[in-house]
């Protein structure tokens, strides 16, 4: 446990700074923003309605989808920018809309005494009603640094690290402890935001200086602390702004030159990559699981773990990251939007013949197991009735509730396998993939449409059914690399002996390691790992 | 200062309608003033009293008619710097709560570009004058003054950037009345000494009697009667000024009789 509790706080430093850096610029260029807007709104009554409006509009976009569109419409680009924008958007609303009623509301026999002592429009505004307005925008700031502290923690999908990491990570490996360390720590960094805007509302309500003074201060101690280990990389992200280039310079670009002094080093000295990895267990054990093997050759690699699907997709297509593994199953639906199944095989020849073609990325090779759906029943069930196969779900298929994750659901595969064997009248339940395991084990759900390498088969005591009509299509796991990746030969040859190397039984072993077992993916990884470097 | 004009301030046939003339506010008026003459404007609410008080300043424009100040026509000059030059009370005093007593009275000064060294001496002049001793109420906060104070607080910055001309919007309204009887007789007296001219809008026949040099009586948005209060009591023109008149004649008789009886 101790070793757990010191690997969190190892990850800390690099968490809450990003979380901070993340947080408060938003809110603060959210300020910038908002505020003139506000006041524009006030004054202007044309601007008023078309403004609060598309505000509002934003605000109602799911935060979760916000920021992976925002990936989305920065082409592919995946971590701080992304996710600086979608926080930037969402803290505009409460501050605007508190400017524009602080002002609004205004008693207008200020404005007129303004004017009255002979103020020009604008030093009524400077001198009488926005100080007179200050608590209220003070509120809105308020409010929106709530919000946007809050939602951070959704940027790790999105491939910028937060606090959101310990808890995509901790749901994901079913560790507790993991996910109350990160809502602790996104929960404090939030309360002691809050109490400093609260300071600066003080400050203003009770006309004394000194309190904003002091709440300024803290305000740049704080950020100070976050911004030394991350300086890096917010430097990379201006640099990136201003000369409109991609941010993912090599993060040891620094001492490359020291390494380069000592030239008859290993394979890839000096060298580093960004790995890719989906919001599961497995790919936590393959990001480093590639990360370990990369290590050996001398490279050094970050792996941008718990990323969505499809972001992840176009991160390797825009070169943003250098290699992840997926699944072929997965490219034939969701990349080339095919249906039909194929045998396992073919498929691999098509997907890596589509995926160099269209996109340039090279499908470097099998690592030897597949991780496709499957029906999973309680072993009980499945030996007392006599089920081998789906087929058996036909009949009854009106009795019994299907547990899965959203996006099964919304699969081609799921169609089939409803088509193929009849199962229309079955119940669904979406839910985290991480809880139907023991969902099933625990008669919530009957039957779950599982992972064939997830170590919780065996030891929830499932049955896999067998799928006669070939309804699921195969998921070898592949590694794919960016097209700048596929050119680098010594990388070619430092991955290479992972190829073949991991049959399904011991993927479900590394799993369960992880699952339940509660080891990290790392330790996992290393029991991957092939002979020899 | 053109020396040509002997009013300081004068209205010549000045309009102001709404709904594009159909609702006349203030209907052909014409009223002078002398400099250093107290003028109050009386009337009933809706009368128009106010409306003709802000076009002087300009915060209501005018529809039609010229109004002079020191012979300029108001409406050709910079209605921020017109306003400057006018010190103006209003109606519930209209200090700004986020600044001092000392930031409130130097406004204008500041607002002109006066530095600052003689914008505190001016406002320490004033707030001798206006009886609340600097050194403690520089720094006071309006909040936490009384209601007398604060309207002491508003003389002084209506005075602040030396006006020729005062207006006055319900100045003494909302005071008690001690208060407000030592207020408008410390008043009379400052406007005295400095040869203010100054503009006085009020709905208090009483306060009208015992402060103006001269009345206007306005009804409906139009003058009724000007004259000064003597002229007032003893040949008012119509039944509406008699009226006026009539209660504070009556109120006076009965505390005439009330004295009598307790001696």
């Amino acid at each position: 446990m101790n070793e757990r509790f010191a690997e969190f706080f190892d990850r800390l430093p690099d968490l809450f700074g990003g979380h901070l850096l993340l947080s408060v610029p938003a809110i603060l260029v959210g300020v910038l923003i908002s505020v003139p807007l506000g006041v524009l709104c006030a004054k202007v009554s044309l601007v008023r309605g078309p403004t609060l409006t598309v505000a509002s509009l934003f605000q109602t976009v799911p935060s979760i989808a916000l920021l992976a569109i925002m990936v989305a419409i920065m082409g592919g680009t995946i971590g701080y920018r992304p996710a600086f924008i979608a926080l930037l958007i969402y803290s505009v609303l409460p501050i605007l809309r508190n400017t524009f009623t602080g002002i609004d509301e205004v008693d207008p026999a200020m404005r007129e005494a303004a004017r009255g002592v002979g103020m020009t429009p604008l030093q009524s505004l400077w001198r009488v009603e926005l100080p007179l307005a200050l608590p209220v925008i003070l509120a809105g700031i308020r409010t929106a640094t709530v919000w946007v502290v809050g939602i951070t923690t959704l940027s790790t999908p999105v491939g910028a690290p937060s606090l959101g990491n310990y808890i995509f990570s901790g749901l994901q490996l079913r560790d507790w402890n993991q996910v109350y360390f990160g809502c602790i720590f996104a929960m404090a960094l939030t309360v002691v935001l809050d109490q400093i805007v609260r300071l600066f509302e003080v400050s203003a309500r009770r006309q004394k200086a000194w309190i904003s003074v002091a709440a300024g201060i803290v305000l740049a101690a704080i950020l100070g602390a976050g911004l030394t280990p991350k300086a890096g990389d917010i430097h990379r992200f201006a640099m990136g702004v201003f000369k409109g280039e991609a941010t993912d310079l090599p993060a040891q670009a620094g001492d490359h030159d020291a390494r380069a002094a000592e030239e008859t080093g290993p394979l890839l000295d000096g060298q580093s990559f960004k790995i890719g990895a989906k919001g599961f267990t497995e790919q936590a054990i393959m990001g480093r699981l590639l990360k370990q093997q990369l290590a050996r050759h001398g490279a050094s690699a970050e792996v941008l773990g718990n990323m969505g699907s499809t972001i992840l997709f176009d991160a390797l297509r825009n070169g943003t990251i250098d290699m992840y593994v997926d699944y072929t199953g997965t490219i034939w639906a969701t990349v080339m939007n095919r249906e039909e199944p194929l045998e396992r095989t073919a498929m691999f020849i098509q997907v890596s013949h589509h995926l160099l073609e269209e996109d340039g990325i090279l499908t470097f090779g099998r690592l030897g197991f597949e991780n496709a759906y499957c029906l999973a029943v309680r072993r009980k069930m499945a030996r007392s009735k006599g089920y081998r196969s789906i087929r058996a779900l036909t009949e009854i298929a009106g009795q019994l509730k299907l547990g899965g994750s959203p996006e099964f659901f919304g699969r081609p595969e799921w169609t089939r396998v409803r088509n193929a064997y009849d199962l229309k009248a079955m119940k669904t339940q979406g839910m985290d993939a991480t809880f139907m395991y023991q969902a099933v084990r625990d008669k919530q759900v009957d039957v779950i449409a599982g992972f064939s390498t997830d170590g919780r088969i065996d030891a929830f005591n499932l049955t896999v059914l067998s799928d006669p009509a070939q309804a699921f299509p195969p998921y070898d796991a592949i590694i794919l690399l960016s097209s700048q990746a596929a050119k680098n030969n010594a990388l070619h040859r430092a991955l290479s002996p992972l190829l073949n190397s991991i049959d399904a039984a011991k993927m479900r072993g590394a799993n369960r390691m992880v699952d339940l077992d509660k080891k990290t993916p790392a330790r996992a990884a290393a029991t991957l790992l092939p002979p020899g470097p | 200062m053109s020396a040509g004009h002997d009013n300081a301030l004068e209205l010549r046939e000045v309009s102001k309608t709404y709904d594009g003339g159909r609702t006349h506010a203030v209907d052909t008026l014409n009223l002078t003033a002398k400099k250093g003459e107290l003028i109050v404007v009386l009337g009933g609410s809706g009368c128009g009293k106010t409306t003709t008080l802000k076009m002087i300043n300009r915060l209501i424009e005018p529809t039609s008619g010229s109004i002079r100040i020191d012979g300029r026509e108001v409406t050709r000059l910079n209605p921020v710097r017109l306003r400057r030059s006018i010190g103006y009370i209003f109606q519930g005093i209209g200090l700004f709560p986020h600044m001092t007593v000392a930031e409130n009275v130097g406004i204008t000064p500041r607002l002109m570009g006066w530095e600052a060294s003689m914008i505190s001496k001016r406002v320490d002049e004033l707030l001798e004058m206006v009886h609340l001793p600097p050194d403690d109420y520089r720094d006071r906060k309006p909040s936490e003054l009384s209601g007398g104070q604060r309207q002491r607080v508003g003389f002084a910055r209506a005075l602040a950037a030396e006006p020729s001309v005062v207006l006055m919007d319900e100045a003494f309204g909302a005071l008690d009345p001690i208060t407000r009887d030592r207020l408008q007789a410390e008043f009379r007296e400052i406007q005295r000494d400095l040869h203010l001219t100054s503009l006085l809008v009020t709905h208090d026949m009483t306060e009208a009697l015992l402060m103006a040099d001269r009345i206007a009586v306005m009804n409906e948005g139009k003058i009724v009667q000007v004259g000064t209060p003597h002229e007032l009591m003893s040949s008012p023109k119509n039944a509406y000024v008699e009226e006026l008149i009539d209660t504070p004649k009556r109120q006076a008789g009965q505390l005439e009789q009330l004295a009598e009886e307790a001696s």
